[in-house]
């Protein structure tokens, strides 16, 4: 198993290095540099200032010397400096990827806790009150555009009733409550935009699952109706739901771009997306290569699980 | 089974009872402390550096914590800020020279507020102002425009607290130096010397913001966390009136929606108007929370219009043109979208400015001179109520602005509308603001006409949106923002003589001129003249809106809490 890991960490480093010769040609290819945007925002700028800056920045270079130059610094650890924030990339990054893991973990964590047992319930007795109940929260969930459930959110619970924060991150110092309040919202935004595929999923596999043979077998041995579920029932149709939960959790990014937006707390998804709009290279690179390797490592995981679920799956 | 009404309702009560109990444990509700301001605004400054990048963000934080020598006041005038007296060619503060090249040159002599001090009890002296003019003309130091500091050909230090500066072109602005902006040598110098060309990355305003040397404002930077909030404290060594508030936190909410929300919950005191709620969000905002908030409009500098392609056939001929206004009713779009707050504009000068010209002729909502003005231009074959010319071509322009801004799309589909009237076919093509502005505008690809404003100061010769060296081209790689490719060699040179003319009654003439001959060759379109929405609560005053580049909290100490 150690030897698998190894090698799926190498070709996901492998991985990495081509997806930044392909984002740093991509964001390359985009209209238009961050001069032009400093012309905009400047009518006094001068055709003289523009050319100047263009040098200074490196900007007159060929994209290809730009990315070798980018390279050689990251090799050495230095990722490069964000033009939006004038600090290194890293020093922007890693507290915001720390938020998204935050609202992320937790959102998955909830929504699974919830979607599992629901999603089992509603497969056992399919077509009963519980089951119509279960189907109507996952089409809610998958209906619902995350941006109109936040800001709903926000009205009931920051406007209204004033118990939450409508937004934004807890002050630096706070203590443990007031992380907890501010991430409240968010976190049951993103929940609930997330619960309704996966309770979908639990429910579907947890019904193939009930119709397979080893089922009636494990029936007939005897066994208890809570052995045959948790041990039989929800152990295999946890498989084609860990493939879906692996390949989610590079898409949660875009979800908590939306999150991160409306509630202005500082993400990853809010911070590559001001970083392509505002042509801030450096940062929309790093930041879209982090969001590369958390889905390398959650597929990773992925695998990992499937050899706990299923014994005969061996990576030896 | 069977349903029981009442189980939904009891199974909620714990959970109602925690969410209670949170609310009551974090936020214990009621109104702000007294002596504390939460402005919320919509952008994150790039960085504090008063130099490098143009960005309001920045600009409305640092007039907080630092002061100009000289700025334009609410009645638009030229006022000193950190400088005692403003120099004139009456008071001898300001003398003609001629340089050593023979050129026309001027010195003008400012003496610095004798009880101005960094917030670290370092006096501001010449020498910070040696140092400015030393980082703002280095090629490598990263300042966006050099402009100003390049101009400055020499600097004299009379003493600690007076200097000369003399520039080899003299303008009417010669006593204007808003954009000199002085850096604290002290802390800086160390560092620019260093390395000059990574001075940008290793400047003090970013990588110690919290140092009170950095501000002689009155406040100082307490906490910066980059993306969501500046905090500010009163500097104690602030030589001017005491400001009422002992901390103010700048919070950004990029999304106005919650923006909004965050102010109706109490978490923001104030939406500031030079970067907050657009003006259609701010006349809702007002029809539904008027009574628990003042809100204020102010129209200023901000000049909404369509740029025209002039490269285009069809819009090279002035006659189009001047049919695409007759066409029209800019009036209604003012009343019916904006409830008359935005004035229309009828040139390129606003009203408010002393050198606007009210004779200047105007183009009223008339469709039947559209029309005529069309069939004389050719477009005179109506088919499926489009005009074709002779030659069978389709009287059709393509309009553009910024997707997804609700206000300028609302305003294209009028416009398209009225435009149909009279027979011209209009195309709406709109694009991401990145992509409108970084390349579409920029490199003049659009093909008709393209919406979008300018936001200047008040008697700004418009000399990089007019004169025809300002047309981008490869040829000075797309530098100048002249996008209409508008070229008049009369204008030209009204541009030339305006600058220099310092007679202010033969500079009023030369305006006239030169808004005369925009209006007759419509190089743009004016549409409309924006306004800002301030929304302050009741307990709030003293907050004056300006109307041009220069923000209210250019007098943040004059603001005054009723509480």
């Amino acid at each position: 198993m150690l030897r698998y890991i190894a090698q799926r960490l190498s070709e996901s480093a492998l991985v990495l290095l081509i997806m930044s010769f392909v984002i740093y040609g991509l964001i390359g290819l985009m209209p238009g540099d961050p001069i032009d945007l400093m012309i905009n925002a400047d009518p006094k700028l001068t055709a003289a200032d523009a050319a100047r800056l263009r040098a200074l920045h490196g900007l007159d270079r060929p994209i290809w010397e730009r990315y070798l130059t980018w390279l050689g610094g990251a090799m050495q650890g230095d990722f490069g400096f964000s033009r939006l924030h004038s600090r290194p990339v890293l020093e922007i990054l890693w507290p915001r990827l720390g938020t998204t893991v935050i609202l992320m973990g937790l959102s998955f964590a909830l929504a699974l806790l919830l979607a599992v047992p629901a999603g089992l319930l509603a497969a056992l007795k399919p077509r009963s009150w519980r089951d119509a109940a279960v189907n109507v929260i996952a089409f809610a969930g998958i209906s619902v555009p995350p941006f109109w459930l936040a800001i709903l959110l926000i009205i009931v619970f920051a406007v209204l009733l004033g118990w939450l924060p409508a937004g934004g991150m807890a002050p630096r110092g706070a203590g443990l409550g007031a992380q907890i309040a501010h991430l409240a919202l968010p976190v049951a935004t993103l929940t609930l935009a997330t619960l309704g595929g996966i309770l979908r999923f639990v429910r579907a596999a947890a019904m193939e699952a009930l119709r397979q043979d080893y089922v009636r077998t494990a029936r007939a041995k005897g066994l208890g109706e809570r052995q045959v579920v948790l041990g039989h029932v929800l152990r295999n149709a946890m498989i084609p739901v860990v493939t879906i939960l692996a390949l989610n959790f590079g898409a949660l990014f875009s979800g908590a771009l939306i999150t991160e937006t409306m509630f202005g707390t500082l993400g990853m998804g809010k911070t590559i997306y001001d970083s392509i709009l505002g042509n801030d290279f450096n940062l929309a690179l790093v930041g879209l290569l982090l969001a590369t390797l958390t889905t390398l490592l959650a597929n990773l995981l992925a695998d990992i699980c499937y050899a706990w679920l299923d014994p005969r799956i061996s990576y030896d | 089974m069977r349903w029981r009404r009442a189980a939904p309702i009891r199974a909620l009560r714990p959970f109602a009872a925690l969410a209670f109990a949170l609310s009551l444990a974090f936020f214990p509700g009621g109104p702000a402390r007294a002596g504390d301001l939460t402005i919320g605004m919509t952008q994150f400054p790039s960085t504090l550096h008063p130099l490098i990048d143009s960005m309001l963000a920045k600009t409305y934080v640092n007039s907080m914590v630092r002061r100009p020598f000289t700025a334009y006041d609410q009645e638009w005038k030229l006022i000193c800020m950190l400088c005692t007296e403003l120099p004139s060619l009456e008071n001898g503060l300001a003398v003609l020279e001629t340089t050593a090249d023979g050129k026309n040159g001027i010195a003008v002599t400012y003496k610095i507020q004798p009880k101005a001090t960094w917030g670290d009890g370092t006096p501001v002296t010449s020498a910070d102002v040696m140092f400015a003019w030393e980082v703002g003309r280095h090629p490598l130091s990263g300042v966006s425009n050099l402009e100003l500091y390049k101009r400055i050909i020499a600097i004299d230090v009379l003493d600690d607290k007076t200097v000369t500066l003399h520039t080899d072109k003299v303008t009417f602005e010669y006593a204007a130096i808003n954009d000199f902006l002085l850096l604290p040598a002290h802390i800086e110098r160390p560092i620019f010397e260093a390395d000059p060309a990574s001075y940008r990355s290793r400047t003090a305003f970013d990588s110690d913001p919290t140092n009170p040397g950095l501000a002689f404002g009155p406040y100082r930077v307490s906490e910066v966390e980059s993306g969501a909030r500046i905090v500010l404290v009163r500097n104690e060594t602030w030589w001017g009136q005491k400001p009422a508030f002992d901390k103010i936190t700048v919070r950004v909410i990029e999304n106005t929606a919650a923006l909004e929300a965050n102010l109706l919950s109490g978490a923001l005191d104030m939406i500031t108007g030079e970067l907050g709620l657009t003006l259609d969000q701010a006349l809702a905002f007002e029809k539904r929370n008027g009574a628990r908030f003042d809100v204020m409009y102010k129209p200023g500098l901000t000049y909404e219009h369509l740029d025209l392609n002039l490269d285009n056939p069809i819009l090279a001929d002035k006659r189009v043109r001047k049919a695409l206004v007759h066409a029209l009713d800019r009036d209604s779009i003012s009343e019916r979208l904006f409830e008359g707050r935005q004035p229309v504009a009828h040139g390129s000068v606003s009203a408010l400015d002393w050198v606007h010209d009210p004779e200047i002729p105007k183009y009223p909502y008339d469709p039947a001179r559209a029309k005529a003005l069309l069939d004389e231009a050719g477009w005179s074959d109506l088919k499926d109520g489009v005009r074709h010319n002779a030659a069978g071509e389709r009287l059709m322009i393509e309009l553009m602005t910024t997707a997804g801004n609700r206000s300028r799309e609302l305003v294209e589909q009028v416009l398209q509308s009225q435009w149909k009237q009279v027979g011209i076919d209009v195309r709406i093509r709109n694009e991401p603001a990145r992509v409108f502005f970084g390349e579409t505008v920029s490199k003049r690809k659009f093909t008709g006409a393209a919406m979008f404003a300018w936001l200047s100061a008040p008697e700004n010769v418009p000399r990089t949106t007019l004169h025809s060296e300002s047309i981008p081209s490869e040829d000075n790689a797309w530098g100048g923002q002249n996008y209409t490719g508008y070229n008049n060699a009369e204008m030209d040179a009204l541009l030339e003589i305006i600058e220099t003319e310092l007679d202010r009654p033969k500079r009023k003439a030369l305006w006239s001129r030169l808004q005369r001959i925009y209006v007759e060759d419509l190089p743009a379109i004016p549409l409309y003249w924006r306004a800002a929405a301030f929304i302050l609560p009741k307990w709030l005053s003293g907050v004056r809106p300006t109307g041009h580049q220069d923000p209210t909290t250019l007098w943040v100490e004059e603001w005054t809490d009723s509480r």
